[in-house]
């Protein structure tokens, strides 16, 4: 309250975004007036309250903040941004167990279906959208926009970029997960996977999106590095990627704007082309190139270990995203798509092998003089198993792309269990590694609450992997055996529904499977919340400091 | 202070870029030798695989491929084998000769049962489950009770225009509500029930009166059961005399089948099943065990 203050006043982006979520939220409150069916009501009534909160929660910032803006530093250190990096953080913990707590009642329902209690709401169709969505748009999502707003500052020794932006961005998404979940409750689809919301949903998601890159774009921009730093280009190739395909596979023209339902503006094999162009292409910048960016940085951090290779993370970077983009048909090879395009999906996928493993081998053999670290530091075996993984299912992943493998494996469940081997195995093991060692730098912690609980959450969630994948492998090549099996008169010699049955007690294996993984999610969640809270287990304070803590002091979050 | 802590600091040891980002340097090794090799092989892998088969788009068209191959070509090709070998065998006898006929001929008799095993499978498993033992409401077809006749001739009329399905020649015969169309008092429908169980040896419900049941049976349900309850397949009235019960042989199942009557409805396969796979499948399930 000095004198020499500037009065205080509303920035330019405080009035800017508070009239334009007041118009918003208005236009929404409209809409919800005049909507055609429940859904879309319900929706634009919680779109018009969320800006309505919007507005007021920038008030009540504006009330409570200092006249001047954040500094950019202070004492000549960066003044980094951590509350969206915290928001998301926790977010993805929660979003992490509602997904993998949707994805055991899924498995138990395959097993018996009459556990989906003849309610629509809880029935398979609506409960599977929620599933993956939950754990690869909320948990991953999450993990990515939080750990790209932490990472890009960091190493960018840079403020992040934006006022209220990261704020817009995090609460933004957030939204969307919200109105992409009670969608599909309320049986809201588009049909298409992994891009199941719709219009309205993938409007805003757009908005956010773009928000989020250029909030991206603006950190790199003023960085005080000379070079941006790896893990930058691969969270820069996610983001702008995955505008691009949500853009283009969401093209729609809404039946009315005050209804929910829309019509895709492609039909036919080109809807499906351009659907597994997107779907493909999540699963490669979304769930390989993102999580490749958390790698990059984390696991050299957490091994204290330069990056093995600088020219090797170049070339696989631009090999990697040059491949991917096109081994989409691999998901339609013998279907009406032409043969043409099914070839280049194939090649493609094969070529990408090694682009793929470039990464696998960048972060192991960034661990040579630190492997020691995997004894009694559980947080970098989760990373370092989660590197195994990736490398594992990369390789699976070109094979099944081979047509001849192709036509065993399509449609069966060996789909499913490669898919949770580089979901659980990869994506949400570099997720818990980067999460455990998060939490603590930006609450001001030394180390999470109990390493040993890391331990349990590590071979809990292994052995409920190992179940996982192993059951869905056996079941998915017998399926598929089953399918092409034919007797001497050229008739198939197992009906559908027989393999149905064969598949049952695999079913069974896998959802325990589930459930262990489940347990591992909430031992990690009780974990990081002690951490939070600033408790210390008994353990930690018997082991020797700087022994079973590597490198708590090089690790501190505060410059 | 995490800067001067350095944690990326490399020990002596392969050259680094010189740059380091928040503690993180990186060294500069070279490409593993087989990663590279691994690409290049893929690659070239790649264009022998474009040369060889169809791959890339043109203005109008696509480059065919050295070797010709066109997977519509191979899939209909391959149809077509399979149905001149089912030709070789006599799969158009298959759809002309009688059922009869059919099981008279040990060559047309073994087709008839894989293809009426491959039609069972998946057309009445859903109901009839897969090995044909049937669940409660749907028939078992392994033992030798039939509602609606056990011969193949018999058998292929119910596939074909199946019961109470809602086809003109369908089998039709309800068994009616008596309890809840008022023609049957509560206590009747007890003692009818208990009497019904009595002639396989059963307990009744309790306290109700089977000599009265025998009256009851006697003006009421003999007409499509029969004198002596062995039932009458011609309208598809079961025999009510043996350990078999398609709705259940306890009590109060028996009551509520008096009581509420019962329709299950078998559908027609005619029209959508082709004539041959009918008669395959009739002389498939008069196979299994039961048939007359």
């Amino acid at each position: 309250m000095a004198a020499t203050t500037v009065p205080k006043h509303l920035t330019e982006g405080e009035v800017g975004l508070g009239l334009t979520l007041l118009v918003g939220a208005f236009l929404c409150a409209l809409a919800s007036a005049r909507a055609v069916d429940a859904p879309f009501g319900i929706h634009m009534a919680v779109f018009a309250l969320a800006g309505f909160v919007g507005v007021a929660a920038i008030l009540k910032r504006y009330e409570g903040r200092p006249a001047e803006s954040a500094p950019q530093e202070i004492d000549g250190r960066p003044n980094y941004n951590l509350g969206p990096v915290k928001f998301a953080s926790i977010a993805a913990m929660a979003w992490g167990i509602a997904g993998f707590l949707v994805g055991c009642i899924i498995a138990f329902q395959l097993w018996a279906p009459a556990l989906n209690l003849g309610l629509e709401y809880a029935s398979f169709g609506r409960l599977r959208p929620l599933h993956t969505s939950a754990v690869i748009f909320a948990f991953g999502g999450n993990v990515l926009i939080g750990t790209s707003l932490y990472v890009v500052q960091r190493t960018c020794r840079a403020r992040l970029a934006g006022d209220l932006a990261p704020w817009f961005v995090v609460l933004g998404y957030n939204l969307f997960i919200v109105i992409a979940g009670t969608g599909y409750l309320m049986g809201v689809t588009q049909s298409k996977e992994y891009a199941e919301p719709e219009w309205y949903a993938d409007l805003w998601l757009t908005v956010v999106w773009v928000v989020y890159l250029l909030v991206f774009l603006a950190t790199l921009w003023k960085r005080k590095e000379p070079h941006i730093f790896v893990a930058n280009w691969f969270y820069l190739a996610f983001i702008v990627t995955i505008a691009m395909l949500h853009i283009v596979n969401n093209l729609a023209l809404p039946v009315t704007v005050f209804g929910s339902k829309s019509y895709p503006i492609f039909a036919g094999v080109q809807d499906a082309l351009i659907q597994w162009w997107y779907g493909h292409n999540a699963v490669g910048f979304f769930l390989t190139a993102g999580f490749l960016a958390i790698m990059y940085y984390f696991v050299p951090k957490r091994a204290e270990r330069p990056i093995y290779s600088y020219r090797l993370s170049i070339i696989h970077f631009w090999a990697l995203i040059f491949m991917y983009i096109w081994a989409g048909p691999h998901h339609l090879h013998y279907t009406a798509l032409p043969d043409w395009a099914q070839t280049l999906g194939m090649t493609f996928s094969i070529m990408l092998w090694m682009p793929s493993w470039g990464g696998m081998i960048n972060g192991l053999m960034t661990l040579s003089g630190a492997w020691d670290k995997l004894r009694t530091d559980p947080v970098l075996r989760f990373m370092v198993v989660s590197l195994a993984f990736y490398g594992m299912a990369t390789f699976e992943g070109p094979m099944m792309s081979i047509k001849a493998v192709n036509a065993l494996s399509h449609y069966t469940d060996w789909t499913i269990g490669h898919v949770h081997s580089g979901a659980l195995g990869w994506v949400a093991y570099i997720s818990f590694g980067a999460l455990y060692c998060l939490v603590p730098w930006l609450w001001n912690r030394r180390e999470v609450y109990s390493l040993k609980l890391v331990e349990w959450h590590f071979w809990v969630s292994t052995l409920g992997i190992v179940l996982y994948i192993t059951s869905m492998w056996v079941a998915g090549i017998m399926q598929g055996l089953m399918w092409r099996a034919y007797n001497a008169l050229g008739f198939l010699e197992y009906s559908f529904v027989e393999t149905v049955e064969a598949m049952q007690p695999y079913y069974l294996v896998r959802a325990l499977g589930g459930v262990l993984f489940l347990i591992g999610g909430l031992i990690m969640a009780y974990n990081l919340a002690m951490t939070i809270a600033g408790r210390t287990a008994v353990e930690s304070e018997a082991v020797p400091a700087g022994d079973a803590l590597p490198g708590a002091a090089g690790l501190a979050p505060a410059e | 202070m995490a800067d001067t802590a350095n944690p990326g600091k490399p020990p002596a040891g392969p050259e680094t870029t010189g740059h380091e980002w928040d503690g993180i340097a990186e060294y500069n090794n070279p490409l593993p030798r087989w990663w590279l090799y691994g690409l290049y092989a893929t690659i070239v892998w790649a264009f022998g695989y474009w040369i060889a088969y169809p791959a890339w788009p043109l203005v109008s068209g696509y480059t065919a491929g050295v070797l010709g191959y066109s997977q519509r070509e191979t899939v209909l090709g391959e149809v077509a084998a399979v149905r001149r070998e089912r030709e070789a065998r006599g799969q158009a006898q298959l759809a002309s000769a009688s059922v009869a006929e059919i099981r008279a001929d040990p060559a047309l008799l073994r087709l008839a049962l894989a293809t009426g095993k491959a039609a069972f499978g998946d057309n009445c498993a859903a109901c009839h489950g897969t090995s044909a033992t049937g669940r409660p409401g749907y028939p078992n077809l392994q033992d030798d009770e039939w509602l609606w006749g056990g011969t193949a001739e018999e058998i292929e009329r119910t596939i074909r225009y199946g019961a109470r399905s809602g086809h003109g020649e369908a089998h039709i015969g309800d068994m009616p509500a008596f309890g809840r169309d008022g023609v049957l008092t509560r206590a009747e429908v007890e003692a009818v029930a208990s009497y019904v169980l009595s002639l396989s040896g059963k307990p009744g419900v309790a306290g109700a009166k089977p000599d009265k049941g025998a009256e009851v049976f006697a003006g009421n349900c003999a007409g499509c059961h029969g004198e002596r309850a062995q039932g009458t397949p011609e309208m598809g009235a079961p025999n009510l005399t043996d350990a078999i019960w398609l709705y259940g042989s306890a009590p109060e199942q028996v009551v509520a089948t008096v009581t509420n009557g019962r329709k299950g409805v078998m559908p027609a396969w005619e029209g959508r099943l082709d004539p041959a796979t009918i008669k395959s499948l009739a002389v498939y399930v008069h196979g299994l065990g039961g048939g007359k």
